[in-house]
Parts: structure tokens; C-alpha cells; sequence
């Protein structure tokens, strides 16, 4: 049961290092979008470092969005969805590699290039590790909560407007308690309360998320 | 008919509707081991609704399918170890070789075989020297070869086999018949759809899904 985990992960491990092109998307919209905010406003030190939380994180989640198509649309196009789910395997550990996989490709560099980008907006020193700490709990919440948008929407044409719609309410409460715990650490204030936050919701999107969507899945297959 | 051999797949009454149209209405299949049916029917008549049905991806709009006496949505461990689906999408990512599509295959049905193996099927089904082609390289009709392959190797006792004739040429279609054949004489069972015909040199029952006629349709709003 644990191989068929495994070997989903390194199959779309390896298809995405195939195609590395793609690869590189989000993390240059990322990388583009917080580098032009400091170009489009008048840059005083003190404004970009006001301005730093809620710039990177919206960044962040706007990168995930724009990537989600990507966890179960080739799949959906080419059958192979219909094969994982005439898996003896349970559908749910399956869309968990998926989505494990989809963060490693998508989450995980945002997340490691973030201290960088904290650096251009100007973000003092010791709150880094704070950004690093809040995007690496937040951004695996927006891959399993998109995942779910994503198993519904797959089979419409041009879902992408719908996709948002579905996913982006669900992102809210994310976006504003990661952003909100920079701006407070920035202040020299206690951020445990924040970070317990975005692991109770990590906790709880691991937990159901998947179910979500393999049943979402299997709707979206017996159209 | 008699009842000779094991039952292992059955439906019970069931019903398909599609956009508001009935395909077909109080169908009851009955498939033992060793046996061959074919699914008739012109474009549109229901035969891949009907395929998904028996396998589970689509929910039957009445009526249940039936795994060795259990419905196969309870027993779903069970039949999904001993059934293998082909649809007519091609499954295989051109970015992977053949060997790896294989592998992913086989994966998902918690399956592993060994190199050898491997390139055993692949000789069978004519793609010898292509393990390491990407199969983004190969001809449509090489891309369902290495399904034949992959079929041969899925160790599955019930073959579901979606239009399998597409794309394939002539002796591409020889040797799926003669696969089949194998497969039933090792004391499989294979369901296809075909509107091309197809002259198994096997004893092979066919089901014929056709227009329901239209006093059906009217009783059956007159129903609801």
C-alpha cells in the first residue's frame, strides 16, 4: 500500500523534472510579482517593510492558484485518473502523493526562496525566519484545499475562473493569519498564536482534505 | 444458458441515461469464467457508458453490477485486483519511457515485474528495443501496444477493454484476438466493445445495446 504512494510521488516527481519548463512557473511569478511592488509604488524603506507581509504572501498564494491546474488535469486528459482510481489501493493515499508531490514542486521552492525575497522588501533580519515558518505551514494547506477545488472543476473547460471561485474563500483565513503573524513578529510580538492557527489547519486539511477530494474524484468520473 | 461455469461479473436491471436520452434500460449481463462477450451497438448507443458502469467509474442510473454475487461497490478491493480497464484514452505520458509507463501501470495495481518480464510483453506485442524510447516518440498505434503489454503483464483475470481495435493495424489486431483467446483459454473473461467486427476463432456471445424505442421512453417519463 505504502509502494503505491511512493511510486505515484516519484512517477510526477519525474514527469515534472521532464518538463522542467513548467516547472519554473511558479516560482518565477512569484519571484516577478514581489520583485515589480517596490517599482510600481514609491519605495521608502519603511512602506516596503509595511507592505512586505501581505505582498509576499498574496504572491504565495496567487503562485499556488495559478499552478494547481496542474495536479490532476494531464492525468484527467490522458485516462491515467481513471486508472488511479481503479486502484485496489485506497484513492485517498493516491491523492495524497499527488498532492505531496504537487507541494514539493510548487510550495516547497516558494518557500525556500522567500528569505530572498524578504531581503529585497527590506524585512528586518530576524523575522525571516518567521516568513519561512508561515509559508511552510500555510502553503500545504493551499495544495490540499486545492486539490479539492481542482478534482471538481477538472473536467470543465476553462475551470480556471471557477476554480477560483471554489478555492479562494477557502484561502482567506490562510492568507490572513500568515500574513498577520509576519506583521506581528516584525512588531516584536509573541506569534505563537498564529502559528498554532496554520498548524491546526494544516492538521485538519491533511486529515480531510484528500477524503474531499477522492470522493470529488470519483464525481468527476462517473459524469 | 447454462450455468457451467463460476459467475463472476453480473448486472441487475440496470439503467443508463445520458442528457435526458435512455441508452438502455433493464440489462442483465451475465459473464462466467472462460468467456468472451462483445458489446454491440452504433456510435452513441451506450457501449463505453455501459464499459465505465461495469468498472465502477460511473454510478448506474438504477440497477447494480455485481462482482462474484457482491456489488462491486462494496467489494471494491477485490474486483479492482482481479480487473483491468482500458478505455480509448491513451493513459501513457509521453514524457515517460515505455518502460516507465509500464511501470506506472503496473503500479497502480500494486504490481511489479521484473525487467525480464518486461521486456518479454514488450516483444510480444512487437515493441522489442523500444524500453527506453520516450513514448512521446511513438506512433498512436505503438502507444496502445504498450497497453497490450501492459495488459499482459496486469496478472487480472477480468479484461475490460474499451474499443481496443482503435489505431491498431493488422497484425496489431491479430495479435489482440489472439491474446484474447490466450486469456480465455487460461480461464479469463473479456469484455469488449467493438463497432468494427471482430472474428474471435473462440466461442464469444455478444450483447447488442440499440435505440430504446420510443414507447419505452414515454412509459418511463409517464414513471418518474
Amino acid at each position: 500500500m505504502f509502494n503505491a504512494f511512493s511510486h505515484l510521488l516519484i512517477r510526477d516527481l519525474r514527469l515534472a523534472l521532464r518538463a522542467r519548463h513548467e516547472l519554473a512557473n511558479p516560482l518565477i511569478f512569484f519571484v516577478l510579482v514581489v520583485s515589480l511592488f517596490p517599482l510600481a509604488v514609491t519605495p521608502t524603506p519603511e512602506l516596503l517593510q509595511e507592505m512586505a507581509p501581505g505582498v509576499i504572501w498574496v504572491s504565495a498564494l496567487l503562485a499556488v492558484l495559478l499552478s494547481l491546474d496542474r495536479l490532476f488535469k494531464q492525468d484527467y486528459d490522458d485516462g491515467s485518473l481513471d486508472q488511479l482510481m481503479l486502484s485496489p489501493n485506497p484513492l485517498v493515499l493516491l491523492v495524497l502523493a499527488k498532492v505531496l508531490a504537487h507541494w514539493l514542486l510548487t510550495g516547497l521552492p516558494l518557500v525556500l526562496i522567500s528569505p530572498m525575497l524578504a531581503v529585497f522588501m527590506n524585512v528586518p533580519a530576524d523575522t525571516i525566519p518567521i516568513i519561512v515558518l508561515s509559508l511552510l505551514l500555510g502553503t500545504p494547506v493551499l495544495s490540499l484545499i486545492g486539490a479539492i477545488g481542482v478534482s471538481l472543476t477538472v473536467a470543465v473547460n476553462r475551470g480556471g475562473v471557477l476554480l477560483s471561485l471554489i478555492v479562494l474563500p477557502l484561502y482567506i483565513p490562510i492568507l490572513i493569519f500568515g500574513a498577520n503573524a509576519i506583521d506581528v513578529a516584525a512588531d516584536g510580538l509573541s506569534v505563537k498564536g498564529q502559528m498554532y492557527f496554520l498548524a491546526a489547519v494544516l492538521a485538519l486539511s491533511l486529515s480531510l482534505a484528500p477524503v474531499a477530494t477522492a470522493v470529488a474524484l470519483r464525481i468527476t468520473a462517473s459524469r | 444458458m447454462t450455468m457451467a461455469h463460476n459467475m463472476m461479473l453480473s448486472t441487475e436491471k440496470l439503467v443508463c441515461v445520458r442528457d435526458d436520452r435512455l441508452l438502455f434500460r433493464d440489462l442483465d449481463i451475465e459473464l462466467g469464467e472462460a468467456e468472451v462477450l462483445q458489446i454491440e451497438g452504433a456510435n452513441g448507443s451506450g457501449k463505453t457508458s455501459l464499459l465505465r458502469i461495469l468498472c465502477g467509474l460511473r454510478q448506474a442510473d438504477e440497477g447494480r453490477v455485481l462482482w462474484q454475487g457482491e456489488d462491486i461497490h462494496r467489494s471494491r478491493d477485490e474486483y479492482y485486483s482481479a480487473m483491468v480497464y482500458i478505455g480509448h484514452l491513451p493513459c501513457i505520458k509521453g514524457d515517460l519511457t515505455t518502460e516507465e509507463n509500464i511501470r506506472s501501470l503496473l503500479d497502480t495495481r500494486s504490481r511489479s515485474a521484473a525487467a525480464k518480464e518486461i521486456d518479454e510483453a514488450l516483444n510480444k506485442v512487437g515493441l522489442g528495443g523500444y524500453e527506453d524510447v520516450p513514448s512521446k516518440a511513438l506512433s498512436s498505434g505503438q502507444r496502445r501496444r504498450i497497453l497490450l503489454a501492459f495488459l499482459l503483464l496486469a496478472d487480472a483475470s477480468l479484461w475490460i477493454l474499451d474499443e481496443p481495435l482503435t489505431a491498431l493495424d493488422v497484425r496489431g489486431v491479430a495479435l489482440l484476438e489472439q491474446m484474447i483467446v490466450d486469456h480465455r483459454d487460461a480461464g479469463g473473461s473479456v469484455i469488449f466493445t467493438t463497432h468494427h467486427g471482430m472474428q474471435l476463432p473462440c466461442e464469444m456471445r455478444s450483447v447488442s445495446l440499440g435505440v430504446v424505442p420510443r414507447a419505452d421512453l414515454d412509459m418511463d417519463d409517464a414513471d418518474v
